[in-house]
């Protein structure tokens, strides 16, 4: 098992439905006063609530830093249509997009479209996977200098430049390219939720960032070992990944002050994905478990965001970062910068040696 | 300043670019693709106290002789991620998206444009479009599966099941079930977005044909279209405008917006010269012969684009061109170009200068601001979506020198007076069924 590395912190800013954009410019606003890696927004065709992707859109411009990461399920849409949307997401915050890929497996989502039964989570997180494929394809299939303006030949790009993907999917095929440009961060920042369930193949393949659940630091530790041993089992490097604990938060409770020389930390519930306590406590428990190389990070799921997130930041952040653990500022502009993970080279020029 | 008296203008931008409109290889054209341009543009646009920001959608890059189109500007964003970013730096300003009806489901569609009409306070528009074909469907699931005389049809059922899922939440704010049973979509369920600040979003058409006309007669609130003259947009306006009562709606209901470019001088004379040049720049003798071989069908590359037009004549059965909307029948089209080539001794370059130079007005701002009023007043238009021809600043000298004596005269807005785009376009916010 290899160190970890830098603190990464994340935090989910969905909640009960809001349909007023101010209320989610105001969250992504104060993650990104506590310099949070990313926020993300939950998303689903089955319950009351704005599109999540176009919500972070509108976020994008009221904000300078803050990764941004909106659910996009991948069971009932269009793949291309997918990937020019996270693209353009990208483009729109200048580098700092990413998106969650879920699946729709009830058959109420189904009805919704009209187009296919529901089908078995397996399957299509099968079918996720190969919308993510494509999509990082799909951004590939611009080289970042196919704009070639040459005002001598006439030409505004050079179609060498330009590929087809021509993937063949289980459900689906594309021809290619893209019509959107190769987005600022290569590939904007996939995220998937990776423990145990059918996800967890897809995530070791595909995903840059991956959601565990765990209990305690060696239930994490273990985790995120056998999530980069499948990753390198793709052929992937594994320190190209980030494996975040994805933790429900109540801070709902009076503030708890930690006892002098505390060890083992605030317990977890059982299931190992609610935390119940202080924001202190809480920022005990994110440095107990970074410190012993357990995890890259947590992402956050405040249970009422607008209470919780300003205790994570103003309580949790500001004690992490008080005692060094967490940055005081972002140091880069990008989504993969605050993640410290490299910009992808581009598979079409590398295989023509244009790297 | 006096109250109004004469009809009122609409004025839209069109975001220029995947055409020859735009000519890239001026210096002072940015990027077509960073947000700063898109956000430019629409800050210039509101600023002028236009109606709407338009985009245009293509969802399959353009190919020519079995090799994508290199010579126009290529590549764009998604149309409705972009306007919901440009809906946090703009206040007013209408947000417009051109979205095929073929490749897409209503439920998610339906929900993405209430989303922005969310996001942007009741300033979302969507403009269908039903064009493409098989070459286009090679990036979807199901592949070019509608004939044309199918995609209509499609087209107005998504648009009236978009509508009924945007009137399923009570005024109140909850959600009742909806169900639609139709030939092409059978869907049931909960919409998850409320009734949004207009009601519902805009609803534009493009597209010429007679079914394309009954369509936007049914159903649209705008008509984008490409009939530019005086004397066309007469025709086509008096043709549109008399379906509607077949429909039960009034002739005010359907706005007709044709696209339109402009070129400004600080006299006639020299925006005439200014025009001239920027066709030149336009049609490249690379994009001259493109051109030709749009129309014959038939690779022309051998041919000096200073010369005379091909002997041959074009071939109708052509897949030389994919990805882009046809413009009548080649053989008459090509018969035009040559009496006109003949008759003006025109060269192949000069000769697609003449035939698809595309600047609708050109003159000083006087001169434009008369003409503007000339084409609303005698009801050859509603109002105009500007194609600039350069990106991002295409728009600025309009709106600092021609939208100033629009308003002068009584022509067009020079404050909004309300909040939503329906209230911009004079629409009614639609009935809900309650
Ligand atoms: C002014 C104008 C603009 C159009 N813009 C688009 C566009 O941006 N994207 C697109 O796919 N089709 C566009 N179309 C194509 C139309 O939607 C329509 O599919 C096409 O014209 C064929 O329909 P028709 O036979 O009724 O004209 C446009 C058409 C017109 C007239």
């Amino acid at each position: 098992m290899s160190a970890t590395t830098a603190l990464h912190l994340a935090a989910e800013i969905g909640g009960p439905p809001h349909y007023d954009a101010r209320h989610y410019v105001e969250l992504a606003r104060l993650a990104e006063r506590g310099t949070l890696d990313f926020v993300t927004l939950g998303d689903s065709f089955a319950r009351p609530g704005l599109d999540a992707l176009a919500v972070l859109s509108r976020v994008a411009p009221a904000t300078r830093r803050i990764g941004l990461v909106p659910t996009v399920t991948t069971t009932h849409t269009e793949p291309f249509h997918v990937s020019s949307a996270v693209a353009t997401l990208d483009w729109v915050s200048r580098g700092r997009a990413g998106w969650s890929a879920e699946v729709s497996t009830t058959e109420a989502e189904a009805r919704l479209f009209g187009r296919r039964s529901a089908a078995p989570a397996a399957e299509l997180w099968r079918e996720a996977g190969e919308t993510a494929d494509v999509g990082a394809r799909l951004w590939d299939s611009w080289e970042d200098d196919a704009e070639i303006r040459d005002v001598a030949t006439g030409r505004f790009v050079d179609r060498d430049k330009l590929h087809y993907v021509d993937f063949e999917g289980a459900t689906f095929t594309v021809r290619g390219p893209a019509i959107v440009p190769r987005p600022p961060q290569g590939h904007p920042v996939t995220v998937i939720d990776g423990t145990g369930g059918p996800g967890q193949e897809a995530a070791a393949r595909h995903a840059d960032v991956v959601l565990v659940r765990a209990t305690g630091p060696e239930q994490a530790a273990g985790i995120r070992a056998d999530v980069r041993h499948r990753a390198a089992a793709y052929g992937r490097d594994p320190d190209t990944l980030r494996v975040l604990v994805a933790l429900t938060v109540d801070l709902g409770d009076a503030e708890t002050a930690p006892e002098p020389g505390l060890e083992s930390g605030p317990p977890l519930a059982a299931g190992g994905s609610y935390y119940r306590g202080g924001p202190v406590d809480l920022a005990e428990l994110i440095a107990q478990w970074h410190r012993a190389g357990a995890v890259d990070g947590f992402h956050l799921t405040p249970i009422t965001p607008e209470r919780d997130l300003e205790r994570i930041v103003n309580g949790t952040v500001a004690l992490l970062q008080h005692r060094s653990l967490f940055r005081t500022f972002y140091p880069g502009g990008t989504l993969r910068e605050h993640l410290g993970l490299a910009r992808p080279a581009n598979r079409y020029a590398l295989a023509e040696g244009r790297a | 300043m006096t109250a109004p008296t004469r009809k009122q203008m609409h004025l839209a931008a069109h975001f220029p670019g995947v055409n020859n409109t735009t000519v890239w290889t001026d210096p002072r054209s940015k990027s077509q693709i960073d947000f700063s341009s898109f956000e430019h543009l629409a800050r210039t646009a509101e600023r002028g106290r236009f109606d709407f920001f338009f985009l245009a959608e293509g969802l399959r890059l353009r190919e020519h002789n079995g090799r994508i189109h290199d010579l126009d500007v290529v590549g764009r964003p998604e149309s409705l991620t972009v306007l919901s970013a440009l809906a946090a730096v703009t206040d007013r300003l209408g947000l417009a998206a051109t979205v095929n009806a073929t490749f897409n489901e209503p439920y998610e569609l339906a929900r993405r444009l209430a989303t922005l009409d969310h996001l942007s306070d009741g300033r979302a528009a969507w403009n269908v479009v039903t064009s493409s074909d098989a070459f286009t469907g090679e990036n979807f699931r199901r592949g070019g599966y509608l004939d044309r005389a199918d995609r209509y049809t499609r087209a107005a059922e998504f648009v009236a099941t978009a509508r009924e899922l945007w009137d399923t939440w009570t005024p109140d704010g909850t959600p009742r079930p909806f169900r639609h049973q139709g030939r092409h979509f059978t869907i049931e369920g909960e919409f998850t977005v409320p009734r949004s600040p207009q009601g519902h979003p805009v609803v534009i058409q493009a597209g010429d044909s007679p079914e394309g006309r009954e369509f936007a007669a049914s159903a649209a609130d705008v008509i984008f279209t490409r009939h530019g003259t005086l004397e066309a947009g007469r025709t086509f306006y008096s043709d549109v405008k008399a379906r509607l009562a077949k429909y039960g709606r009034q002739p005010d209901d359907l706005k007709i917006m044709p696209g339109v470019t402009f070129v400004l001088g600080d006299s006639d004379a020299e925006a005439q010269e200014r025009a001239a040049e920027i066709r030149r720049q336009q049609i490249s003798p690379q994009n001259a012969i493109l051109a030709l071989e749009q129309v014959w069908g038939r690779d022309l590359s051998s041919y000096d684009p200073d010369g005379p037009l091909p002997e041959i004549d074009p071939d109708p059965d052509s897949g030389l061109v994919q990805g882009r909307v046809r413009i009548g029948d080649p053989l008459a089209v090509a018969a035009r170009w040559r009496a006109l080539s003949e008759a003006k001794g025109l060269s192949i370059r000069q000769t697609v200068i003449e035939t698809t130079g595309r600047q609708s007005f050109i003159g000083s701002p006087e001169t434009v601001a008369s003409e503007l009023v000339e084409f609303v007043s005698t009801d050859a238009a509603d109002g105009f979506i500007l194609v600039p021809h350069l990106t991002p600043g295409g728009l600025d000298d309009f709106v600092d020198r021609v939208v100033p004596l629009l308003q002068e005269r009584g022509a067009f807005r020079s404050e909004y007076t309300g909040l939503t785009l329906r209230s911009h376009l004079g629409l009614a916010d639609p009935v809900g069924k309650d």
